[in-house]
């Protein structure tokens, strides 16, 4: 077994799921591949929502697959730096936006 | 400025040894060859079909060492074609069946003869001629600001790199100065006609990735690039071609010290489109060296591997001799069937 819990090389096999649980894991495939196509959005912006949430969610896999898909699509530095912000300050702000809530609950409880 | 790998003694300056990488490693037992690939779709071997493109290499001398060159060219290269083989040349160009004549380097202009070369070859009335320009080199010597008035009259279609519409990823690629270098050429080039919608004096874009990854679709890169370039500096072309790096030179160099050549092999392997080996550019172009030797292509004459055919030089050239032949592969090939494919041309499918 690897010593860590994370390998980038695993990164390649993740078609493999399907090997286990076929018609889900296909299912799957054809729903995301569905998603990142040109929409009302176009595949550009996706591709910075996804490495946006990517950090959000702290996916390494995610992080290293949509930083370069970032650059195949000639995306800059900082165009991706200000995704990353915006998962930043809406993850700060999900915390923050709970301190609401223990104000309420300080207000109910205090005399 | 940074020498070339010849200059420096650089290992990978040897093509024998570019060979024996792309040929070990992880090719041994992890990954297919090119060659067990194309197998699995009965592709193999790879055949010319009609000639369409004829690309002559002036020579190996430039005026800027870009990061990612797979000629390793820079000021410090000497190989220059010479009148003789050019002559040669002018003679086949006279004759040939292609209706592209495709001329390359370097610098093709800092051929001392580029200008008298160009004015004959454009004697022959071949439909499309194209020059390779890297931009700058209009803007590199006073005597050279003709250069976009000179290949107007004859109707030369000039193709010039450009890896990104923003100074910083430009420069790191190419060297410092190139992006401003490159926008001034640009816009002279607009002055005089070139790339302007509707304008016969075609000008095209090539975009290369600066870095271990694959191009984008050409499509939306070439509106990003349009917009970026009409927004930011008026300048306006016509299309643009997305080349993928191929693994050898420079960029393998550049590969292998940044430890991303395994990870860019798989990318590429993983991006392998079988409708892209079927117009792979080899299968109808002929490339020309300085010396005159002939490739399948550009990157097979940087790999010093000579078509396998009776003929091997401008001198003997026979263009019905040289279609009975097998191309030339190795794994740099799969460089040019990733995705939608790539050739000096764009993608291929």
């Amino acid at each position: 077994m690897s010593k860590t819990y994370y390998d980038p090389a695993d990164l390649r096999k993740f078609g493999k799921i399907t090997e286990w649980s076929e018609e889900l894991g296909n299912k799957f495939f054809d729903y995301y591949g569905k998603v990142f196509e040109e929409g009302a959005l176009t595949a550009r912006e996706k591709s910075l929502i996804a490495l946006a949430v990517a950090h959000t969610e702290q996916c390494p896999y995610c992080i290293d697959a949509y930083t370069k898909d970032g650059l195949q699509r000639g995306i800059t530095k900082e165009e991706m730096m200000e995704a990353v912000h915006v998962g930043a300050a809406i993850k700060s702000g999900a915390t923050l936006v709970h301190g609401v809530q223990m104000m309420n609950k300080v207000n109910k409880l205090e005399m | 400025m940074k020498k070339s790998l010849k200059a420096r003694n650089n290992d990978l300056a040897n093509t024998q040894r570019q060979l024996e990488i792309l040929s070990s490693g992880i090719f041994k037992d992890e990954l297919p060859t090119f060659a067990n690939k194309i197998k699995e779709t009965n592709q193999f071997p790879l055949r010319p079909k009609k000639l369409e493109v004829l690309q002559i290499n002036l020579g190996y001398m430039c005026n800027q060492v870009c990061a990612h060159c797979h000629v390793d060219a820079g000021p410090d290269r000497k190989e220059i074609m010479t009148v003789e083989t050019m002559n040669q040349c002018l003679e086949v160009i006279k004759k040939t069946e292609a209706h592209t004549l495709d001329l390359t380097g370097g610098a093709p202009e800092m051929n001392p003869n580029f200008r008298w070369f160009v004015e004959e070859a454009s004697k022959a009335g071949i439909k499309d001629f194209i020059v390779r320009s890297n931009l700058t080199i209009i803007r590199a010597n006073k005597k050279d600001h003709d250069l976009p008035e000179k290949k107007k009259k004859h109707n030369v279609h000039v193709v010039s790199s450009m890896p990104h519409w923003t100074r910083g990823k430009t420069d790191k690629q190419r060297g410092d100065g190139v992006f401003d270098k490159s926008i001034k050429a640009l816009q002279m080039l607009n002055e005089v006609g070139y790339g302007i919608e509707g304008s016969e004096l075609k000008l095209d874009l090539v975009y290369n990735p600066s870095g271990a990854f694959l191009p984008g679709d050409q499509m939306a890169l070439e509106n990003d690039f349009k917009k970026a370039l009409k927004d930011d500096f008026n300048i306006d072309f016509h299309n643009l071609f997305a080349i993928t790096n191929l693994p050898i030179s420079r960029f393998l160099d550049y590969l292998i010290a940044s430890e991303n050549y395994e990870d860019y092999m798989h990318s590429l392997i993983e991006a392998y489109n079988p409708a892209a080996v079927e117009n792979v550019m080899c299968t109808n172009t002929i490339s020309v060296s300085w010396d005159g030797w002939l490739y399948d292509c550009d990157f097979n004459q940087m790999l010093n591997l000579k078509v396998n055919s009776k003929v091997k030089h401008i001198a003997d050239y026979n263009e019905e001799l040289l279609q009975n032949r097998n191309i030339i592969i190795n794994q740099h090939c799969y460089g040019c069937t990733a995705g939608a494919g790539s050739s000096c041309q764009g993608v291929v499918a």
